[in-house]
This record gives structure tokens, sequence and C-alpha cells, in this order.
């Protein structure tokens, strides 16, 4: 019983008109661990995770979570998991203790259990404060908070996030981010959807990429990042002459291009010798190029790599991975 | 059950906190019924004091414009993200849509005691003995059990709170081509035969029979029958279509 995935998924598939959306997911997800499905928008993610949590019956594939199937055993599915959504599930009237006792209650909690388990979550959360306030005064981040409270009264196996930090200030995510890595410490598991790279990177033990109603590729964070070149050269070039010029005479070397930042980037195994021989290669009258820079490659460059285009949202190149700039 | 009675709780507190829509639902009838005794009345000839013969019509136009509102309710429910957390929760559909019924009879129970009130500052002296009472707060309950759900049906298949107060809108005209306010024999001939049959004529002349101690005829079995049969689809219907909408 304890070997069996908390969560496993065979040949996902679901069409909402003649939309596919998806087309064959596969997934399995270690009990205890923190796993994120990450794509772009469109690619499938928010209704992977409503067939897992039981909300949508997949068109064909089967899928067991918490040791049930989500169709034949939905209701014992449903006993051992919570979602917590991309739009706030509490409501704006009522004050986050009511909200959280509510839950508590139609979680079969008695009332007295309902209301120590509310108070409970809400100093966990730090919204103790708060907790006597209607919800319709929170921000953001408190909402995202008591949303994610809410799903835990009843003390589920497994924990859905469908994209938690989505809208949120990056205070608010960062804060966030340090909530879903407590709760790996209670022995749950947790499944959530992101479109952020360095969500992914920062939460997830594994990691699947989803594109166009497939997972493309899966593995941990490293082990994604080493399917693409280990390193990269970025090189700043001296002007829009000098940048065309080298683009061509790297042709299909070329893994990265930015030509507002005229910056090309190209694989290297980050040897002394490899760089000064390419730069010698693609700059002998040392004048194009500007700058250079040697990085890890980042989730970026995978996905890149895997989907064909970038992340759906502008992600800052470099904020991952290290990072050395040298003057030539 | 219990998810019922949590969610009724539930419901009762949101209502508490709208404050305006309560109170619309209370002070519009209230406005009506002195608008219809003052304004129009003098120039009505019902056979009896005006305020006498307009009371129960006032009664159905409060509790239908009230219930009417669970139709806002429950799509406000059906279209926010919570819906699916009760769902993941394993709270069925049933549990849902009676919570918010539970509350708009209560929320309507009050609101009919308030006007009854105001119905009696200005004039309004029913013959009643209390048996008669009873009957007609039993058959107002009812109308309003059964209009309440009805237009939960009503939410579950509105895209959005707004058209969903299309509803409300529906409840508010239902009432006039009636005997509610004028007597059906001074109406246009062509609107007899609607305004005799339809289903809210014979609650109306249900609840003036009791209210004035006159016998209520064949239109007391006739409101039951709409009202039961009405409600019994309406909870059948609310299964299906909350089915449907989640599927």
């Amino acid at each position: 019983m304890t070997d069996e995935p908390a969560i496993e998924a065979r040949g996902l598939e679901k069409s909402y008109g003649a939309v596919r959306v998806l087309e064959g997911v596969d997934l399995s997800v270690a009990r205890g661990s923190v796993f994120a499905l990450l794509g772009p928008n469109g690619a499938g993610k928010t209704t992977t995770v409503r067939i897992l949590a039981t909300l949508t019956t997949p068109d064909a594939g089967r899928a067991r979570v918490a040791g049930f199937d989500v169709v034949a055993e939905r209701r014992r599915v449903r006993r051992a998991i919570s979602l917590t959504g991309q739009y706030a599930a509490v409501d704006e009237t009522q004050t986050g203790a009511e909200n959280l006792w509510m839950m508590g209650r139609l979680t079969r909690l008695g009332r007295a259990d309902a209301r120590r388990r509310a108070q409970e979550l809400l100093e966990r959360f730090d919204l103790a404060d708060a907790g006597r306030r209607a919800v319709g005064t929170y921000s953001g981040g408190m909402r995202r908070r008591l949303d994610l409270a809410a799903g835990l009264v009843g003390r589920p196996e497994v924990i859905f996030l469908d994209e938690p930090t989505t809208g949120l200030d990056p205070r608010s995510r960062q804060a966030m981010w340090e909530v879903v890595k407590g709760l790996v410490g209670d022995g749950v598991t947790v499944f959530l959807t992101t479109q952020y790279l360095e969500e992914a990177d920062q939460l997830a033990d594994r990691i699947a990429v989803v594109d166009g109603g497939r997972v493309v590729a899966e593995g941990t964070s490293a082990q994604l990042k080493e399917r693409v070149a280990g390193q990269r050269l970025d090189l700043v070039l001296d002007g829009a002459d000098a940048f065309a010029e080298t683009a061509r005479l790297l042709g299909a070397r070329l893994v990265w291009s930015d030509a507002d930042r005229l910056t090309l980037g190209v694989a290297t195994d980050g040897s002394a010798a490899h760089i000064r021989g390419l730069l010698d290669e693609i700059d002998p009258g040392r004048r194009a190029v500007d700058r250079f820079t040697v990085r890890g490659a980042t989730l970026d460059d995978v996905f890149l790599a895997l989907t064909g285009h970038g992340a759906a949202h502008d992600t800052t190149p470099g904020t991952a991975g290290d990072k050395e700039s040298t003057r030539v | 059950m219990s998810d019922a009675i949590v969610l009724t709780g539930r419901a009762i507190r949101l209502s508490r906190r709208n404050l305006d829509a309560v109170l619309t639902a209370m002070l519009l009838p209230v406005m009506l019924m002195l608008v219809f005794v003052y304004f129009f009345g003098g120039a009505i000839d019902t056979g009896t004091e005006y305020v006498t013969y307009v009371v129960p019509g006032v009664m159905l136009l409060c509790a239908g414009f009230g219930s009417a509102n669970t139709a806002v309710t429950v799509t406000h429910d059906m279209t926010g993200g919570i819906i699916d957390r009760f769902r993941s929760l394993d709270v069925g559909g049933t549990a849902i849509v009676a919570g918010h019924v539970a509350a708009s009879v209560l929320r309507n129970a009050v609101a009919t005691a308030i006007v009854f009130g105001v119905a009696f500052l200005i004039g309004f002296r029913p013959a009643a003995g209390p048996p008669a009472w009873l009957a007609v707060a039993g058959i107002l309950l009812l109308f309003i059990l059964t209009i309440s759900w009805l237009s939960a049906c009503f939410g579950l298949i509105a895209r959005s709170p707004e058209a969903a107060g299309g509803f409300t809108f529906l409840m508010m005209f239902l009432p006039y081509p009636s005997s509610a306010f004028v007597p059906i024999d001074t109406m246009p001939g062509w609107l007899h035969g609607f305004a005799q049959h339809q289903p809210v004529t014979p609650v109306i002349e249900t609840l003036r029979a009791l209210l004035l101690d006159r016998p209520a005829g064949d239109s007391a079995w006739q409101a039951l029958v709409w009202c039961g049969a009405i409600l019994a689809v309406a909870v059948a219907l609310s299964g299906v279509l909350f089915r449907r909408r989640t599927a």
C-alpha cells in the first residue's frame, strides 16, 4: 500500500468539443513528494488537476489518487484530497475564521474541533489577527494563504494546488513558497501546476513539462537541465551588424537569441579552452563581441528546447544559474 | 443532511452581510403596498376595504420577489471558485441548493412578517382566527419554498449573477395578471384565461379566503397541487441541472 504512488495516471485524454485538451497524459507521483506540472497557458494543466481531483471525468485513460480510482471510487478520493484552485474558493463576506470553521464542519469535524482547527490554521498561516475580519478586506496574498488553509482543514493526504502564486506580487509569492515548503514536512503529497519555471525549480522534487496536452519531459530539475547543454555562453555583440554577422556564423549552433539586447547564446562545456576557441572562431578581429557570460542552463532553456517556444510569460533570463560577466 | 445544515448557516451569514439585497426585498413590497392602497386603491372597487383586498397579493409579491433572489446566490456559488472546493469535499449539489433555499425561506419569513406588520399599521383588519392564521403561514411557507427552489434551478442555468437577477423580474410581474391587485373580471377578456389559471391566483384566493374567514372553495387544493407539483419538479430538476453543470 505505502509503495503505491500517491498519484498515478495512464493515458488521460480529454476533449472539449473539437478541442483536444489532453492527448494522453502519463504521470506518477511518489508519496510525500512535491510534484510540479509545468507548462504554458492552455497546455492542459488545469484539466489534468481537475481530472485527478475528480471534478472532471477523463474521456479515456485511468488515474488513481491515494490508492483509489478517480472515477469508480470518486468519493473515497475526495475524502483523501484537497484542491486549491486558481480562483479563491472562500466567501468574501465571511470572516477567515468562519470560512475555515465551515470547511471543518464540511469535512465532518465536530463544532469544537472545527473551531480549534480553524484557529490552529489561522495561526500557522500568519492570519490570526485577520481571522475575525471579512475576507473581502484581505490582500491577495492573505486570501491565497487562507484559501490554502481551507484546503488543509481536513488533513488531506494529497494536496492539489492549481497555479498557487499566479497574480501575486513577488513578496507574497515568496511567502507562499515558504508555506508550500512547510507542507512537505507533514508527509503529504503536493501536486502543483505552475507556469513559472522558477517556482517549479524552487518547490518541486520532480517536474513534468506539459505542452499541447502531453507530457514532453519529466524528471528532477537537475535532470531536466542536463537535457540541454550543461552550460551556455552568452555573447553581447557590439552592434546590430555584428549581431547579424555572428548569428549567421553560428547558424544552427545558436541556442538563444535576443536582438534587443544584442545577445546570442551558444552551448559550451564551460572549459577555458572551449570558450577561447569559440571566441577566436566567431570573432577573429576581436571587435564584434563586447562582453560574454557563462551560465548554467536554466529551466527556461529546457522549456525552450522541449516545447519549441518560450514560457508564456516574461521570465527574466539569468535569474537562475551561475553568472559571471567578464570584459573581453 | 448535516452538510445542508452547515451550508444553511453559511447562507444565512452571507444574507445578513448583504443587507442591501435583504432590505430591498423587504422595502419594495411595502412601498408597493403603500402605492396601491393610497394612490390606486381609492379608484379600485373590490367590494371590501382595498387594503384588506390587496394584502394577500402584496404577500405573494414580497415572497416571490424575495425568494427569486435565491437564483442570484446560487449562480454566485456556481460561477465562483467555491463550487470546486465544495465538490472536492464531496458536498453534494442537493445540500448546496438546500442551504440556499433554507436561508431564503428564513429570510422571506422575516420579510413577510414585517409586511404584515406594516399592513396592520395602515388599517388591515383580517377576520381570521388562529387556525386560519396557521393555514396562512403554512401556505406562504410552501409558496416561498416552491419559488425559492424554482429560482435555484434558474440559478443553476444562468451563467452570471446578473442573468440570474432576471428571474426576480419574472416573479415581480407574475402577480399582476392575477387577482392580486384588481379583480380579474375588470381585465380584458383575452387575459381572463391566463389570470384565472396561473398558479399565483389560487394561492392568492386561498390566502384571501382564509384571512377574510370565507370559504376557500377549490382554490385551496388548487394552490396546494400547484405548489407541490412545481416544488417536486424543481427539486428533481435541480439535481439534474447540478450534475449537468458540473459534468
